[in-house]
């Protein structure tokens, strides 16, 4: 597949002289689904963040195929992190308004995105209604409404109980095929990964390098029975001893 | 059913303490015999605010018009101020340290140079009670202004918000209940300043606020009737806190933690 961004040994140094990230060299390709795995630490989000253009390098570079726009990157953060003073509908209208978009022209296809991350009738409804995963959910539909070619996601998930985790994980596989979408997953979970990803990249301790990278050549569609067949845990056990390499 | 023993507690409780109070209050006076002018019981207070009511009200009206425009201009301007404040943080450092040492002076020092210097009586007790009643707005909305969730002000970044759209969309829902607590603050101290400021004018006549009234009445030794003016006072007081509390209910009854009913 075409490469969508490549980063040129990007490293960062925060400004108390931490050193999160050391010469990162990485090809994403378009219409991955790319899992960056390591421990709490790791520099991962910080990456993620880079990517998002929110955090700029110490050094290296960052090229990108095309060149693109504000709202062709969606981020979901680790908190649904929505506008507690806003209703769902609101919260998702805001990468669109911010782009001034009337809401008449809107709001179609906000319709649209609720219906598809299956939240469709709560559009009135205030963020402190809703559980956890739903308020997700409500996060990753404002990411998408957009429509952005790269979704950047920073471990969504990691405070959710594992029953809406397991849901959440097989909603966003079906929204990342429907959409052709190119996704970069930051996780700490092996199962996560391997039961989301094509491509895991593998991180070591901070600063972060990157220590493996693994395709899963699980094929799609991946079903929750997946979670229980042989050679996902197969690829599980794999990757898990990856990550102990990588984090010794 | 909780929630009916719970209602009935908080205004049954401090209703019972009230009664009880004014009973002992009332019958220390009796039992003492001592005079209307040094203390007069309840019953007297309550019949002087009944002949004296009218009367009372005008002046009430002065000190409740005061009151009431101080409130609104502190918080245009001490909302506008706040907004110029989370602009730029130079303006900030450059000013705030004013606006504290507005805040602290006492308002009694101070009152005397603006009733010299501004010549309208209702305008310099205007500036008083604002000076008093515009710190808590500025200091809380700031504060607002800046505690905008981080996460929330990078997603702002990454579609490209302007500044105004960072200020009309992010910044300003995140100062509402800030403001709105600064709000209340400012209500009974405009109150406050206003009051401060009539005694220092110290002005007699019929166009003055309820201030000089109690000096009057302290002046002739109508202790009755100073007490029903401090009666007023606080009733106003009260009732300015009451609708602004109600008002910031409303506003953030949706969203905000402090208008959300509480867990059992």
């Amino acid at each position: 597949m075409a490469p969508l961004l490549a980063l040129e040994r990007i490293g960062k140094i925060f400004r108390n002289g931490t050193e999160a990230l050391a010469a990162v060299d990485l090809a994403v390709a378009s219409g991955a689904f790319l899992s960056l795995l390591g421990p709490s630490g790791c520099g991962k989000s910080t990456l993620l963040r880079i990517i998002a253009g929110l955090t700029p390098p110490s050094s290296g570079r960052l090229v990108w195929a095309e060149p693109h726009g504000t709202g062709q990157i969606g981020f979901v953060f680790q908190e649904p992190t929505l506008m507690p003073w806003a209703t769902v509908w609101e919260n998702v209208y805001l990468p669109l308004r911010l782009k001034g978009r009337s809401r008449a022209e809107a709001a179609s296809g906000i319709d649209r995105i609720l219906a598809s991350v299956g939240l469709a009738g709560f559009e009135r409804t205030y963020p402190r209604e809703l559980s956890g995963g739903m308020r997700m959910r409500v996060s990753i539909a404002r990411a998408l409404v957009t429509e952005p070619g790269l979704l950047l996601l920073d471990e969504p998930f990691a405070a959710l109980d594992e029953i809406t985790r397991f849901k959440l994980n097989e909603d966003l596989l079906a929204l990342w095929r429907e959409r052709n979408c190119t996704i970069v997953f930051v996780t700490h979970s092996v199962f996560e990964s391997v039961f989301l990803s094509n491509r895991i990249v593998v991180m070591t301790r901070r600063p972060g390098r990157i220590a493996a990278d693994v395709a899963v050549d699980l094929p799609y569609p991946r079903a929750g029975s997946l979670r229980t067949a042989p050679e996902y845990g197969e690829r599980c056990r794999a990757v898990s001893q990856l990550l102990a390499e990588a984090t010794r | 059913m909780n929630s009916w023993r719970d209602r009935l507690g908080r205004i049954a409780a401090p209703t019972l303490v009230g009664i009880l109070m004014l009973a002992g209050w009332e019958a220390l006076v009796r039992w003492k015999e001592i005079p209307v002018y040094i203390l007069p019981g309840p019953l007297v207070i309550a019949e002087t605010l009944w002949t004296d009511g009218p009367s009372l009200m005008a002046s009430l009206w002065v000190t409740v018009r005061i009151t009431l425009a101080a409130l609104v201009t502190a918080i245009v301007l001490g909302g506008a101020l706040a907004v110029l404040f989370a602009q730029s943080r130079l303006l900030e450092r450059c000013l705030f340290p004013y606006a504290v040492i507005l805040q602290v002076t006492p308002i009694v020092s101070i009152a005397p140079l603006i009733i010299i210097w501004v010549n309208d009586v209702f305008l310099s007790l205007l500036v008083c009670a604002w000076i008093v009643a515009f710190f808590p707005i500025v200091a809380n909305t700031t504060l607002g202004l800046n505690s905008a969730d981080r996460n929330l002000t990078a997603l702002f970044r990454l579609y490209g918000a302007n500044r105004w759209q960072v200020l009309r969309y992010l910044r300003m829902p995140s100062a509402l209940p800030y403001f709105l607590a600064g709000v209340r603050i400012s209500g009974g101290l405009a109150l406050i300043g206003a009051v401060v400021a009539e005694f220092v004018a110290g002005a007699g006549g019929a166009n003055t606020g309820l201030a000089s009234r109690i000096l009057e009445a302290g002046y002739r030794l109508q202790i009755p009737r100073l007490f029903a003016a401090l009666l007023l006072l606080s009733l106003t007081g009260i009732a300015i806190f009451a609708v602004l509390s109600w008002i910031s209910q409303r506003v953030l009854a949706h969203w905000h933690e402090s208008a959300l009913p509480q867990e059992e």
